[in-house]
């Protein structure tokens, strides 16, 4: 037994080294794997409230920047209420690829954003107390900006498109042809699009939108466009680098997307998949 | 021996600070950053309690990775270079390290910039290594430690130049 404590005592800088090592490497497993709820993030108070704080004082200095993006947004909705006004005597008229009314938009502030890692997440203002839960979309008006994974009372994290787990669904716009995105860890503006199969027709510079496979994103949000192609080494799919309409270094603003169907149709989903 | 138990909680806590609100957000060129709270685990005291600067350090990390929502790369990164800074330390300053009387303020210039250089490397490699997870990018990843590393080790000289009046030799 005293052997054993002198042991100890006399390697307890190794001892300790190794079992903080094992802890942090736990960690880094545990965020390197997709879909794991985190045991401690940037949503909890003491950082998030730090975040807060200084997000208070950044986003003064692009405000005209966010301005001239809602007063974009707001021409493009105008455009679009008008063509509504003007087909609403059309009895039959049903826009397929138009939001569906069970999606709720929630707007928030981002309140810390990474883009430099391979692993990037985002912190938002707004949590479980506004109604935030995890699986919910984040878009700006240009484009889409994650899902949102961990949640607290008042602040919530979100997993970046750019990030090497991320893997939404998405589509080219003038085709029904879908594949992945998916992000290789390089430029912050182009991501990567794969699994489009090789009939699908496409040329540099058409636009890529979300799938409306996924339960989080609606069907027909704009994510970016083709901006090189090349098949893969089977050639049977494309790999497509897509450069994103949203700057994704500098957010501000965003809008977080409730799916109020989602339980009902992962509900049914599971039902068939036990039979 | 009260002031540099308050000095090292001040630095600690100011480094910490200073690298998630400010140097994280950098990205000069797109995706090099500095990782200046290093200078914590260079300027801990020479003769210090071993275990309690191996403890310190995975907190300063931990503290980093919980802000930057980077899992524990940053926690093992210290931990590894707090651990082999002992070696280091008697590598680059020799025997007068073994009579634990030199301050870092005190030594060659030539020891100093390798003792600096080789910690930094160590800690942004194994960094960069955890933040990737694979060799797959392998040619990346010694890019983007070399040139963080570079941006590091610079910022802490100029530290150093800035806060080191008093002990001109």
């Amino acid at each position: 037994m005293q052997q054993i404590i002198n042991f100890l005592i006399r390697n307890k800088n190794n001892i300790l080294f190794l079992l903080l090592l094992t802890f942090s490497l736990f960690l880094t497993i545990q965020s390197h794997s997709y879909q794991k709820s985190k045991f401690i993030s940037s949503a909890n108070f003491l950082s998030g409230g730090i975040y807060s704080w200084t997000s208070n004082i950044n986003s003064y200095f692009n405000l005209e920047q966010y301005n001239l993006r809602l007063l974009e947004e707001n021409e493009r909705l105008r455009t679009r209420l008008a063509s509504y006004e003007d087909t609403l005597n059309v009895k039959s008229f049903t826009d397929t690829s138009s939001f569906e009314a069970s999606y709720i938009f929630r707007a928030s502030e981002v309140i810390n954003n990474n883009y430099a890692k391979v692993d990037n997440y985002l912190t938002l203002k707004s949590g479980a107390r506004d109604g935030i839960e995890r699986d919910m979309g984040v878009v700006t008006s240009r484009g889409i900006v994650g899902i949102v994974e961990n949640v607290s009372p008042n602040y919530s994290t979100v997993i970046s498109i750019l990030n090497s787990n991320s893997r939404i669904n998405a589509q080219l716009k003038k085709s029904n042809h879908f594949g992945s995105l998916v992000w290789n860890g390089e430029d912050p503006n182009v991501v990567q699009l794969t699994d489009v199969p090789s009939v699908a027709p496409i040329a540099e510079g058409d636009t890529i939108i979300t799938g409306g496979r996924s339960l989080i994103f609606p069907k027909g949000l704009l994510i970016g466009y083709v901006k090189n192609y090349s098949l893969d080494q089977s050639e049977s799919y494309y790999n497509i680098d897509v450069q994103l309409f949203n700057d994704m270094t500098n957010i501000g603003y965003v809008y977080i997307i409730e799916n109020t169907q989602q339980a009902e149709i992962r509900a049914l989903q599971d039902l068939s998949k036990d039979e | 021996m009260n002031s540099i138990v308050l000095t090292n909680s001040l630095r600690f806590i100011i480094l910490l600070l200073l690298q998630v609100l400010l140097l994280n957000n950098i990205n000069f060129l797109g995706y090099i950053n500095p990782y200046l709270y290093v200078l914590f685990l260079i300027l801990y005291p020479f003769n210090g309690n071993q275990t309690l600067f191996i403890f310190l350090s995975f907190l300063l990390g931990w503290g980093v990775d919980i802000f930057e929502d980077s899992g524990g790369i940053n926690a093992a990164a210290c931990l590894v270079a707090a651990y082999i800074r002992p070696a280091l330390l008697r590598f680059s300053f020799g025997v007068s390290y073994d009579y634990q009387t030199i301050k870092f303020s005190s030594t060659q210039p030539g020891s100093r910039i390798s003792y600096v250089v080789i910690m930094v490397l160590v800690h942004h490699f194994v960094l960069f290594l955890l933040e990737f997870f694979n060799f797959a990018h392998f040619l990346l990843l010694l890019k983007k430690t070399f040139f963080s590393a570079l941006f590091t080790i610079i910022l802490v000289f100029l530290t150093l130049a800035l806060f080191n009046r008093k002990s001109t030799r």
